[in-house]
């Protein structure tokens, strides 16, 4: 019963991102309630990467302010900031593992950072995060030994070892083998609906996305065009959104991003593009 | 003309918003340094690449900088029949000059790089982002080490440097060509003040302190792409480079 959540955690208020000419983000409102599975989706290129790093913190927004929890992280110290980290964590589209650290340094690291707990415990909370996404007897590894599926399974492990109030996730599944992305989906809900942590979830997989979900948000060009439940978007009849959800070619989206019609640049074109 | 100068100008502003930005990111750092929590083990495994990794090279360097000091000088001195001078002569230009400015140069090659290429490495692969997300500041953790590294390596490195330097001047003047071995010591104790000591060793903690912000900050805000990392660590040796020349520049004639 999502809608009757009625704690925000993070909140932004005309939020927006431009790099030089380019917006990437159009000012918006967002409110993300906390526990559930919020997804952001959208075709490549349409600002879900670079709003996940706002709401994260990671990337200073153009315009607009961000409450995470009620603490206003857009206003915050470089210190306060960083002890609010604490209770966030991410896993990042090319897991961004530590490379001169083996795997169990890896998902331990953040337990070592921030607790006193002896190695014998460590050893037992990394095991379990190891097995939950297995890889458990990986420990030995080094991240350059590992396939991109399991980097990812290991940064997925090391964002929940200290079981964070909120996890981003940046196309989580891009890169798997429909197994591992069918585990790792189902992992991500498992958690947050046995936890209570609210997970953001940045895909352009419309069916893990719509499957896990209890809110999502589609962007089309830096911008919402729909948010809901997942049911209310299936219903929906924006054509922008059933043309993504349904993955056609042809409709109001245009799979390419040229403006000049296809024909008219191929006759015109005498020479390397400029 | 106005345009001349507003390019002129607008240049020049850029310099010194750069200068500060570097200093910013520096300063920052080490005051991070200054706050728990401490982790001993980021400095040790950095003062051990930076030092240890320095020292076949510094050692090689300052060797041969020693002998072929030790044959010009004997080539001057001779004219004018004070071979004696030698080892005074291949002391001062080591201990003061030589020593701190090649090693700079050596650390520059052999480590400075090799920082930026690592940090902004760590940039394109994201993984200063996932510090800063487990709660870790990147500052703290991967600047901070490897200014420190720098700053107090390049002193030690330096006293070797000058040491093997020396010797190496003492095997090639006296073996080879014969100076007097009683003399070439005895000159360089009647010759080499403290004040010469001091020149040599605080231009080696000025130079490692600049070679480590300088490779740093050009890792740092290296464009998060292969071609921008590459580009970046080219540049940080040569910004580096000019910065110690400059800085030597400065130093010495504060000293004479
Ligand atoms: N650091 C950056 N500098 C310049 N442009 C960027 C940067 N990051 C993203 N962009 C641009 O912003 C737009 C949105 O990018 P992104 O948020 O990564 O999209 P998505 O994650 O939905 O694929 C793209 O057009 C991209 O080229
Ligand atoms: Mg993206």
């Amino acid at each position: 019963m999502p809608r009757l959540c009625l704690r925000v955690m993070l909140r932004a208020e005309n939020l927006s991102k431009r790099f030089g000419d380019l917006v990437a983000v159009r000012p918006m409102d967002l409110a993300i309630p906390a526990g559930g599975v919020t997804c952001i989706m959208g075709g490549s290129g349409s600002g879900k990467t670079t709003l996940l790093r706002m709401l994260a913190g990671l990337l200073a927004p153009t315009t607009g302010r961000i409450w995470f929890d009620g603490h206003e992280i857009t206003a915050l110290s470089e210190r306060e900031l960083f002890r609010l980290r604490r209770r966030m964590g991410m896993v990042f589209q090319y897991s961004a593992l530590l490379n001169s650290l083996n795997v169990y340094e890896n998902v331990a690291f953040p337990l070592k950072e921030h607790t006193d707990l002896p190695e014998s415990v460590i050893a037992k909370v990394v095991a379990m995060k190891l097995e939950q996404v297995g890889l458990r007897g990986t420990e030995h590894l080094m991240p350059s030994e590992l396939s991109g599926g399991m980097m990812k399974r290991v940064a997925f492990a090391r964002a929940l070892v200290t079981d964070p109030d909120v996890v981003f996730f940046d196309e989580p599944t891009s890169g798997l083998d429909p197994i591992s992305a069918g585990v790792i989906t189902t992992l991500i809900h498992e958690i947050s609906e046995h936890t209570g942590m609210t997970a953001i979830v940045v895909t352009h997989d419309v069916h893990a996305g719509l499957a896990i979900a209890d809110h999502v948000l589609i962007m089309w060009q830096g911008e919402v065009i729909a948010r809901g439940t997942p049911d209310e978007i299936r219903a929906s009849r924006d054509p922008r959104v059933r043309q993504f959800i349904e993955g056609r070619p042809d409709g109001p989206i245009p799979f390419s991003r040229s403006r000049t019609p296809y024909w008219e640049d191929l006759i015109s074109r005498t020479g390397a593009p400029r | 003309m106005t345009a001349i100068l507003g390019r002129i100008g607008r240049m020049a502003l850029g310099i010194v918003a750069r200068a500060g930005d570097l200093l910013l990111l520096a300063m920052q750092s080490l005051a991070l340094g200054l706050r728990p929590p401490w982790r001993l083990r980021p400095f040790m495994e950095q003062l051990y690449a930076v030092g240890v990794g320095s020292l076949v090279v510094i050692a090689v360097t300052g060797a041969f900088t020693g002998m072929v000091l030790a044959l010009q000088g004997y080539y001057t001195l001779a004219k004018f029949g004070s071979e004696s001078l030698l080892g005074a002569g291949v002391a001062l230009s080591i201990i003061r000059e030589l020593g701190p400015v090649l090693g700079a140069f050596m650390l520059i090659g052999r480590a400075g790089s090799a920082i930026t290429a690592e940090i902004g490495v760590m940039r394109v692969t994201e993984q200063i982002d996932a510090l800063a997300m487990m709660a870790v500041n990147p500052k703290a953790r991967v600047v901070l080490p490897r200014l420190v590294a720098t700053t107090l390596a390049l002193p030690v490195l330096v006293a070797i440097f000058d040491a093997v330097g020396i010797l190496a001047g003492y095997v090639v003047g006296v073996d080879l060509l014969g100076v007097n071995p009683g003399a070439f010591w005895a000159e360089i104790q009647a010759k080499t003040t403290g004040e010469d000591l001091n020149e040599g060793w605080i231009k080696a903690l000025v130079f490692g302190f600049l070679i480590g912000a300088i490779c740093t900050w050009m890792g740092w805000r290296a464009k998060p792409t292969t071609e921008g990392v590459a580009a970046a660590t080219t540049h940080a040796v040569v910004l580096a480079s000019l910065a110690v020349l400059i800085a030597d520049y400065i130093m010495t004639s504060f000293f004479l």
